[in-house]
């Protein structure tokens, strides 16, 4: 089977800005990947130009096979046949929703377009409201509108730029949920832009970090939670903490004590990363760690234990066990769990 | 450029076969560009033949203009401009407050009505203001009767008259501009300011009318354009401005080079004033709309305050529209009964059709022009496409003189091109068809076309269009299909300006209509420069009632609000 989205080499520019920095991606049949990073990272140009809505200065952009942009020639964004779903929904304010689902239909019969936007107002389980119009729907029927509308043709590839950011929580939840749904009973493979890192996680069968126009990591949301190639990433995906490294005893090991480190690896390039819920703190009088901060999370603490080094590390605490400011302890790994060596910059 | 990143650029090997456009692909993404690089090219031709035209200066007629009159118009241009800049300013913004800011008996009428003024030429309020408040008009007649032949009496037909009758006619672009910001920007800032303890007049000073410069530069320039274009009513007032000297060389000689160099003079002083306006503007562009229901909150006036509210917009809403609009209509009257008639009053709908179909052809070409030319810009992604969007609303930094002068030398050129290929045409039919007269307008008056086809695409925003091309909808199709159905409104004001704009158009038409085609406007100003002025009232209500068509929808426009979703 061909890959619905191939990016090889992709370098995009805005005057001086290099907005995208030699990306390659290809993705699978079927898969959703999430493309992640902070603001200005570039994973919305990068998906504008797969839409066709940017034109790319180098490398090249294959949907299903066929290349649509190769840096020279730009195939408009209306042969490309990527369906699309922005943040501000972008319905056609004036057409119902029927004719806003219907509206990349044409070519085929009234009867068999009818039965098309049936069958996709019912998969965005919308299957009464053909006759309203967008202003009367609701920011998340809005948007699920606009998903349905994206399907209707049968694209091969969905993209999806920050289409829940406007959304509050639970709707986004929910929406997540219904994107999943959707896409995995039509097959159709997705690019999922977000700059919300618990969203990446939730919804990509894989992710994508960007970082200043490069990819710095590509990988299962399990692997670039817990492997991030660099600090930034692992910063990025979740609440982390990064100790320094230094042997002593012809032993590697962090103020948690020992990890295991490659052979060959410059032990003054990294750090060890843990993740709140790796570490516990045992309050005790001639402890090393003082809790200075702590947050209130509904299901838990999140405490900031600082070492004598000045080093803070962050300490996920049962609710029935509130941290207090001040106290002193020491700070433990969890059985099973490990510091992990990641490297301080990923070089890019 | 491109440092290969370890790890991740496997798949950069694999090459498929070439991209191979479609024809029609080609087209779409050439012909962009290309139809705006075109529309920009006919709107620059003019300025840029008669900017040509200085390079070889006739220093006789400079000379002679310098030792004459050229140093009086530069001086009377100044004090006129300035004088009008700072009333209109005043006025418009003063109404456009009062009516925002407060409640009180008609302020909600008086929100669209003022606007009236827009239907009424200068040179109209111009020789009716002379013939009332003149030497020989009836309040001084009455007060010499009163206080002797030899009382004082202010001098009507004067440099201050010149300006109170401008300020009068042309507040409301400041008017409206102010009103729309302060619905639609300034509330949350004023509120706050408000709530800090300011009275209203403490907050409107120090946060609101700075907010509102843009704006209010804006209008500004567009009322300093509106003078600086005219060469009737400053006539009539006796002030002599440089458009005026472009008119009597041409007038006066026909000689093309000398009223060419004289109108680049003309534009040197329009383009002094858009850095003018530039610099007012500061780097802020209109500022941004700060939600739904960001206007100013009305504060109610009770006794006194909201009677004399009352009064002021009644007695703006007289002199510069109700009274000379009665004057009018009592000497049609008169003239209609009276035994003596207006001249040519047989050719009445020749000159009434001669006004609207210039006015409809002109609004059609300028729609069709500007509606070509903003979608452009959404559909090229080519730098060199917004450009040309950019350079084609330059027409309204050319005068009207400056447009004349120049759409005459291009067409002369254009002659010239045509008998040098051998297609031996009369000269008449470049040079003083209505063809010519047509372009020139459309020329002139593209601009607010082209701002209200611009401001309707905004309310389309970008990913509107991208849905629709990836639902595989070509860009012309997505003209009709999305674009133009969701801007209709704007596209309608649009032309409805251009056509105000081109019925009460009167030096293009004075410089640059084919013999025997006047116009209502022209028509009126020929009997008004000849004091005939009770029997140009028939002609200028006609000019006033078609105006007033427009700026009443316009007025409906504003009375119902901002446009929803």
């Amino acid at each position: 089977m061909t890959s619905p989205l191939v990016v090889s080499n992709v370098v995009k520019q805005f005057g001086d800005v290099v907005a995208v920095n030699d990306v390659s991606i290809e993705l699978q049949p079927g898969e959703l990947l999430a493309l992640v990073g902070p603001s200005g990272c570039g994973k919305s140009t990068l998906l504008r130009s797969v839409a066709g809505l940017l034109d790319i200065d180098a490398g090249a952009i294959e949907l299903d096979g066929t290349l649509v942009d190769d840096g020279v020639r730009h195939l408009p964004p209306e042969r490309r046949g990527a369906g699309l779903v922005f943040q501000e929904h972008a319905l056609f304010p004036h057409m119902s929703v029927r004719d806003n689902v219907g509206f990349g239909l044409r070519g085929r019969s009234g009867s068999e377009a009818a039965a098309r936007v049936a069958e996709m107002l019912d998969l965005v389980s919308l299957a009464d409201f053909g006759d309203r119009y967008p202003h009367e729907l609701s920011g998340g029927e809005r948007q699920r509108v606009a998903l349905a509308r994206a399907l209707a043709p049968g694209p091969g590839l969905m993209l999806f730029d920050e289409p829940f950011a406007s959304l509050d929580h639970n709707l986004r939840v929910q929406l997540r949920l219904d994107v999943g749904r959707a896409l995995r009973s039509t097959g159709t493979a997705a690019v999922f832009v977000t700059h919300d890192q618990t969203e990446a996680l939730a919804i990509g069968d894989r992710i994508a970090v960007m970082r200043a126009g490069h990819l710095v990591q590509v990988g299962l949301p399990e692997t670039v939670f817990h492997q991030p190639t660099d600090r930034f990433v692992g910063e990025f995906m979740g609440d982390a903490s990064f100790l320094p490294v230094a042997t002593s005893t012809g032993q590697i090991s962090s103020a948690l004590g020992p990890l295991r480190v490659d052979a060959g690896v410059d032990i003054n390039s990294i750090v060890a990363m843990v993740r709140p819920d790796d570490v516990t703190f045992r309050a005790s009088a001639t402890g090393s760690a003082t809790i200075v901060d702590r947050q209130y999370g509904g299901s838990g603490w999140l405490a900031t234990a600082r070492l004598g080094d000045g080093t803070d590390v962050l300490v996920a605490t049962s609710h029935l066990d509130p941290p207090e400011i001040g106290s002193q302890g020491d700070l433990e790994l969890l059985k099973g769990h490990e510091q992990v060596p990641v490297p301080l910059r990923h070089q890019s | 450029m491109v440092a290969t990143a370890v790890g991740q650029s496997e798949p950069g090997d694999r090459r498929p076969g070439r991209l191979e456009l479609e024809r029609r692909d080609v087209i779409s993404q050439r012909s962009w560009p290309t139809i705006a690089i075109v529309v920009a090219f006919l709107v620059i031709v003019p300025v840029a033949f008669l900017s040509v035209s200085v390079l070889r200066p006739n220093t006789d007629v400079w000379r002679q203009q310098w030792q004459t009159r050229l140093p009086g118009q530069l001086l009377d241009t100044a004090v006129l401009l300035v004088g009008v800049g700072f009333g209109a300013l005043f006025l418009g913004t003063a109404m456009a407050w009062l009516v925002t800011a407060y409640r009180f008996p008609g302020s909600r009428v008086f929100g669209w009505l003022l606007i009236a003024p827009l239907a009424m030429p200068s040179y109209v309020l111009g020789f009716v203001t002379l013939s009332v408040f003149g030497f020989g008009g009836p309040i001084a007649g009455v007060w010499r009767s009163a206080f002797g032949d030899d009382a004082w009496f202010p001098q009507i037909r004067s440099m201050g008259g010149a300006i109170i009758v401008f300020t009068l006619v042309l507040y409301p672009y400041v008017f409206l501009l102010a009103r729309t910001a302060l619905a639609e920007q300034a509330g949350g800032a004023y509120a706050v300011a408000r709530s800090l303890g300011a009275s209203p007049g403490e907050a409107a000073r120090r946060v609101v009318f700075p907010m509102l410069r843009p704006a209010l530069a804006a209008g500004v320039g567009i009322v300093l354009m509106e003078t600086l274009t005219d060469f009737a009513t400053v006539q009539y007032f006796g002030v002599d401005t440089v458009s005026v000297g472009v008119f009597r060389i041409w007038r006066g000689t026909f000689d093309r080079d000398a009223a060419a160099e004289f109108a680049t003079l003309v534009l040197v002083v329009a383009l002094a004033v858009i850095g003018l306006e530039r610099a007012l503007r500061g780097k802020a562009r209109f500022g941004e709309a700060a939600g739904k229901a960001a206007g100013v909150s009305a504060t109610k006036l009770t006794g006194f305050k909201a009677v004399s509210a009352t009064v002021a917009c009644v007695a703006v809403l007289a002199l510069s529209f109700g009274a000379p609009t009665a004057q009018l209509v009592m000497w049609a009257i008169d003239e209609a009964t009276g035994s003596r008639g207006t001249p040519l009053v047989g050719r009445f709908l020749d000159f009434l059709g001669n006004s609207l179909v210039l006015a409809t052809l002109t609004a059609v070409t300028c729609m069709i022009a500007a509606v070509v030319v903003v979608n452009a810009a959404r559909f090229s992604r080519s730098r060199v496409t917004r450009w040309a969007t950019r350079f084609t609303a330059i027409g309204y930094a050319m005068p009207g003189p400056v447009v004349a002068i120049g759409v005459v030398l291009a067409l002369v050129a254009l002659d010239d091109g045509l008998e040098a290929i051998g297609l031996n045409l009369p000269g008449v039919i470049a040079t003083g068809s209505v063809l010519g007269l047509v372009y020139a307008y459309s020329v002139r008056f593209i601009a607010p076309g082209l701002n209200a086809v611009e401001a309707g695409l905004d309310q389309v925003s970008e990913e509107v269009t991208a849905s629709a091309r990836s639902l595989g909808t070509r860009p012309s199709s997505i003209i009709g299909r999305i674009h133009m159905p969701l801007s209709r409104a704007s596209v309608l004001t649009g032309s409805v300006l251009v056509a105000i704009d081109a019925v009460k158009e009167l030096p293009i038409a004075l410089l640059l209509r084919p013999i025997g085609f006047d116009t209502l406007s022209v028509w009126t100003f020929n009997l008004a420069s000849e004091s005939r002025f009770q029997q140009a009232s028939l002609p200028a209500l006609a000019i006033i009632v078609v105006a007033l068509v427009p700026v009443a929808l316009l007025s409906r426009q504003l009375a119902q609000g901002p446009e929803i979703e």
